[in-house]
């Protein structure tokens, strides 16, 4: 493969990413973002074509540096690409979502003054993502893993003048910085055994590291130490329990990058991590036990707060939650493909459904609540099928994209036989029925039934502020509409048309390890007659069973009896209120954590440093301070070069005495 | 030349400052000009220094050796290693921002106000490349001088305080290095650095010896609990002192500890890391809690810079942990080039957020964080800057801020699991102390109608913030060419410590 082409691949966005930041406002709007389009429609060609280049061509798998980074003690750290199938397939997913939100951003931030900026973030973005995914070492995953960070913080402080918007981005950093100082302690931990920061020479130690113990907790194993400090890294990345509290608020942000960032391709860094990690966690059944809980508990309790929100962006950032767990507890059941082909489905589709519910949000004149919304279908009929559509693949209804990998990770995870994997499957199977509800209800209660944005208005006029007239919704412009429809098509077919070959057909080769013992995939793959015989199927599986119940109960309480749901709220007022509280997470880390942190913080620079050190060493005791004060008065009035003098005299004739001595 | 190039970038700007004296305030418009063309001469004798720099040896390079008190045997000798050349630089590079930053904002005194910079520029390069005890002291206590006037002069309103604290404390630790240094010019007689290093001495004269430099190096860096000077230095110090104080005077500390202690007394170093790396962990545990609170901006980048200086002290003595654990020095290398990297670093990063606290102060006159909010508003490019820096600051990758620390912490996990998750809560400390600054200053609506006011920053601001902001990046993306310069050094430097000098 030819190093070039591969380095053009992310210096196309970053080239664009600079100029439209540094001369953005000078250039103009439409220079930008023709600009920032070509660089990353550049890059999503040349992935595409390296794609075709490995797959159809057969060509193998690149290993190489582009510069010496720096050499130290010996070691050298390179920034450098690994490309096989599984980088291939990232860079072509991250690439193609971040075109279609490049379009779709023309139409949404139209009216931004913002606007440049914007596009120099997105671009700046899709740069440090494909460095990520396309590093051979664990310095420059570290670079890719907090720059991706660090443009999604500049861009949920997008709107900086929102005091949501700048508390949610300080939030998601710090909460980020957590998992990296496991993520970092886990780099740090594999380097003291490799003395190399190479994937190669890591994946190649990991049975040699996998026989040591650390002598720390009472001795543990070092490779599973390093996998869980690696994993820690992913549960920040990828918003998992307790970890994920972020990943909610970050919806301050614009909605091309929630869809974009927070839906479709940062927050799979982690699960991307991972399954690059194979080779490592393969060796280690308690990290990756821990792992499958992680995951299988984040995918259960997260899509329960999808179900009392009422913001249409913020249901759908739950539902991202609850689908990267999905994705943690494939990885947990050692089926890595599945984790990436549901990375790539749910890229599709959850980018559509952020996507439509932007287009919602236009169509509302920046109205996010859903109990203000209601029959909109009727008006945007283009948004509503194609939100359908993503909320069908969204419910792994057969035939749909996300039936292929949800189904596959279901019954992956029944299969595994690792510690905690009775609980995790229960998590998931339960996990359809929940998902089935909230997507329904966040269908039904946006496009269909009473059209309650007309109370809105009365309401508003009723409590005497100027004449409002009914906004009434109207469809959104092309260029929204038609990112739309890019995003649905994938969403409908991409499952039935790749399964055989990603999931069932060794399509990632060596790129993923799995050892035999753990490969529950290949027990399905030993059941897998074609996605026609899979979908049929998938009619009379469980998954399917629940999620129709889910369906039924939707369209019960929130289409055709919403009073039930209104009274079921009244009856479970105690559940209403932990889940209104998003289970006491945010809570506990603002009034302990932050505080604890801010109180300990004062308590060591009053009592430690203006206390102790300041007030008892230096100029505290009675002595001192008079002396002190002495010496404060005597510069005061002036005998400050006296005093200077004194100390000459005594140092000389400490160096005379030194001298007689000697 | 090159015998006399070290010559040079010290007295030259020594020269210069006291023409500018001479001139004095009367024309200071000649004095100002005269000042920045000698800061750039200096600054441009850095490029043969750095173009001609043999990146193949641990010895001195650019020697001149003269007799400068032969009754004492002591020398005016100079030159440099892998270790106090990027200093030198980082010292000729830093005072250029500092002189431009002062151009229209000091009325007071201006023409002494730059030939104190001027001078202590030279004063501290002096430091850098004395290969000379006695030579190197004089250096060392000569530059307080200066830095004492700035922040008597020109400083807040409790200078007075802050520079009987400053210059107490760095006083008092030096006077116990002086003596160790007249002790090992006794018994090996002479004051050159090298014959120091190749002295023979038992443990219990290294201890002494030990403590006596810890004294003094520990209140430089600032170490904790020696720190509670800094603070208030910065405090009352105009900008240009801060950013000279933060950029290269506490780097002095590290500097001595990486050429004094541990190549002069190792047994000492290893009988004693555990204090050493027990007061850097603290420094950027307890520190970093500290610099959450602060309520003054120019105290909570103090004790981010105390903090950050935890690693400089931690990543130089790594290496008896290392042995211990591993029987085997590989990695102290690294954790030393990884204090090394973090002193330019720092010197960059903590300089350009004086500089941008400067630029606030010069507007608002106050440097309390409540008094901002939403100056992103008013001063888009400056919010830029200060964005940009501030990521540096917490190590984002991609920065400076980011090498030092890394090395470090790969470094510490060889010696201890524990040094590195300890030494690792700095990502998120730094992050929670420096971006809570940032969200409080820059981000948010217009707080109150001083912020409404503002005005961006000038061409001659966003010249030096530009340029300190291209030596963040460039740094973080490429550090190479730096490593290279400093790892035959730092490589002969790790032989040293880990060897050992008890006479047998």
């Amino acid at each position: 493969m030819n190093p070039h082409l591969l380095i053009a691949i992310p210096l196309a966005p970053l080239i664009a990413a600079v100029i439209a930041g540094l001369a953005g406002h000078r250039i103009g709007r439409a220079a930008t973002h023709t600009l920032t389009i070509a660089g990353v429609a550049i890059a999503c060609g040349l992935s595409l074509y390296v794609l075709k280049q490995m797959y159809w061509d057969g060509v193998g798998t690149f290993n190489g540096p582009v510069y010496t980074w720096l050499v130290s003690d010996g070691v050298h750290i390179q920034v450098g690409f690994l490309i096989d199938r599984l980088s291939v397939l990232m860079m072509s997913v991250v690439t193609f979502v971040s075109l279609c939100v490049h379009v779709y951003t023309i139409g949404y931030m139209s009216d931004d003054p913002g606007y440049t900026r914007f596009f120099s973030y997105i671009s700046l973005f899709t740069f440090a993502m494909l460095m990520l995914v396309m590093a051979n070492n664990f310095m420059q995953l570290f670079f890719g893993w907090e720059a991706v960070g660090m443009v999604s913080y500049l861009l949920i402080g997008f709107w900086y003048t929102r005091p949501s918007a700048i508390f949610a981005n300080l939030k998601a950093f710090i909460v980020n910085r957590v998992g990296d100082f496991g993520f970092i302690l886990g780099i740090a931990a594999l380097f003291s055994y490799t003395h190399s920061l190479s994937y190669t020479t890591a994946f190649a130690a990991a049975p040699h590291i996998a026989q040591q113990t650390l002598p720390v907790f009472g001795g543990v194993n070092a490779l599973t130490l390093a996998c869980v400090c690696l994993f820690i890294g992913a549960m920040g990345k990828s918003a998992q329990v307790p970890l994920h509290v972020w990943l909610p608020d970050s919806m301050e942000g614009p909605t091309p990058i929630s869809a974009l960032i927070h839906a479709a391709t940062m927050v799979t860094a982690g699960i991307f991590m991972v399954a690059r990690m194979s080779p490592l966690f393969e060796y280690s059944n308690a990290a990756l036990s821990f792992v499958l809980v992680i995951g299988a508990t984040t995918a259960f309790f997260m899509g329960i707060l999808g179900v009392v929100n009422n913001d249409i962006k913020r249901v759908i950032a739950y539902s991202t939650l609850s689908q990267l767990g999905y994705m943690t507890a494939a990885l947990g059941a050692s089926a890595y493909s599945a984790a990436i082909f549901h990375l790539m489905t749910h890229a599709f589709f959850k980018a559509l459904l952020f996507l439509a519910a932007g287009s919602v949000i236009i169509g509302m004149h920046h109205e996010q609540d859903m109990r203000k919304m209601g029959g909109l279908g009727k008006y945007m009929p283009i948004t509503a099928l194609t939100c359908w559509i993503g909320g069908l693949a969204l419910v792994a209804t057969p035939f749909f994209s996300g039936f292929y990998s949800k189904d596959a990770i279901i019954e992956a995870v029944g299969l595994s036989h690792r510690w905690g994997s009775t609980y995790a499957y229960w998590c998931v199977l339960f996990g359809s029925f929940i998902t089935s509800l909230y997507t329904f209800r966040l269908l039904f209660m946006t496009f269909h039934g009473e059209e309650r944005f007309r109370h809105a208005a009365a309401d508003r006029s009723h409590a005497g502020h100027e004449e409002h007239a009914v906004h009434v919704p109207h469809e959104s412009p092309l260029v929204v509409t038609l990112p739309l429809i890019a995003l649905a098509i994938p969403s409908l077919i991409i499952g039935y048309l790749t399964v055989g070959k990603v999931l069932y057909g060794n399509y990632f080769g060596s790129a993923i390890m799995v050892r035999p013992q753990n490969d529950v995939l290949a027990h399905l793959a030993a059941d897998y007659h074609g996605p026609l015989r899979l979908a049929l199927q998938g009619f009379a599986g469980w998954p399917f069973l629940f999620a129709l119940a889910g369906f039924g109960t939707a369209w019960l309480f929130f289409l055709k009896r919403p009073a039930l749901a209104d009274a079921a709220a009244v009856k479970f007022a105690w559940l209403k209120r932990i889940l209104d509280q998003k289970f006491y997470f945010d809570w506990f880390n603002e009034q302990v954590i932050a505080r604890l942190g801010r109180g300990i913080g004062t308590g060591l620079w009053k009592a430690g440093d203006q206390g102790v050190i300041d007030g008892a060493l230096v100029n505290g005791t009675a002595a001192s301070v008079g002396w002190f004060g002495g010496v404060v008065r005597r510069v005061q009035s002036g005998y400050l070069y006296s005093y200077a003098f004194w100390i000459v005299i005594g140092l000389a004739a400490l160096l005379g005495w030194f001298l007689v001595h000697a | 030349m090159h015998d006399h190039l070290l010559s040079l970038l010290i007295w030259l700007p020594i020269a210069a400052g006291v023409v500018v004296l001479l001139l004095g305030e009367r024309n200071i418009a000649a004095g100002r000009w005269l000042s920045l063309a000698a800061s750039f001469v200096a600054l441009a004798l850095c490029v043969p220094l750095w173009r001609d720099f043999n990146t193949h040896t641990a010895a001195y390079q650019f020697v001149q050796k003269a007799a400068w008190i032969p009754r004492f045997h002591a020398y005016y000798a100079l030159g440099v290693d892998g270790i106090s050349m990027p200093l030198v630089v980082l010292t000729a590079l830093m005072t250029v921002p500092v002189l431009i930053a002062g151009w229209q904002v000091i009325s007071k005194r201006p023409a002494q106000y730059y030939a104190a910079f001027l001078i202590m520029e030279g004063l501290m390069i002096g430091v850098f490349s004395a290969t000379d005890a006695l030579l190197f002291y004089f250096f060392w206590e000569a530059m307080l001088i200066p830095m004492f006037l700035i922040i008597g002069i020109w400083g807040g309103p409790r200078r007075v305080y802050a520079t009987i604290k400053f210059f107490l404390y760095t006083f008092l630790g030096s006077v116990f290095m002086l003596a160790a240094l007249i002790y090992m010019y006794v018994k090996a007689g002479s004051y050159s650095i090298s014959a120091f290093q190749a002295l023979p001495l038992t443990l219990t004269e290294q201890r002494w010896i030990f403590a006596a430099f810890l004294l003094a190096f520990a209140v430089k860096v600032p170490m904790w609990p020696v720190h509670t000077w800094l603070p208030d230095a910065h405090v009352e110090a105009p900008t240009g002192g801060s950013v000279i104080l933060a950029a290269i005077m506490l780097k002095m500390g590290g500097y001595g500890f990486l050429r004094f202690s541990l190549p002069i007394v190792p047994d000492a170093c290893r009988e004693l890391d555990l204090l050493v790396i027990t007061l850097s962990l603290i420094a950027v545990i307890y520190i970093g809690f500290v610099a959450i609170v602060q309520q003054d901006m120019k105290k909570l980048i103090a004790y981010s810079s105390i903090a950050h200086m935890g690693f400089v002290t931690l990543g130089a003595f790594l290496v008896y942990a290392i042995v211990k654990a591993t029987a085997s020095t590989q990695g102290a290398g690294m954790g030393m080039d990884g204090a090394m990297v973090q002193m330019i670093s720092h010197g960059l990063i903590s300089g350009a957020l004086f500089l941008c606290v400067g630029v606030l102060y010069d507007r608002m006159h106050t440097r309390q964080i409540a008094d901002y909010g939403g100056v992103i508003n008013t001063m888009p490019v400056f919010a830029g800057f200060m964005v940009l820096f501030a990521l540096a600051n917490t190590g984002l990758p991609g920065t400076s801020g980011f090498v030092g620390e890394f090395l470090v912490i790969l470094a510490s996990f060889k010696a201890s699991f524990w040094y590195a998750a300890l030494a690792a809560l700095t990502l998120i400390l730094g992050a929670s102390y420096t971006l809570w600054l940032v969200k409080r200053v820059v981000f948010g609506p217009v707080a109150n109608d001083h912020v409404a006011k503002l005005n961006d920053i000038n061409g001659r601001e966003f010249l030096i913030l530009g340029a300190l902001a291209l030596a963040v990046l460039l740094l973080g993306v490429w550090p190479e060419p730096l490593l290279k310069i400093m790892e035959p050094s730092i490589q002969h430097l790790v032989t040293q410590a880990a060897a050992t000098k008890i006479p047998v």
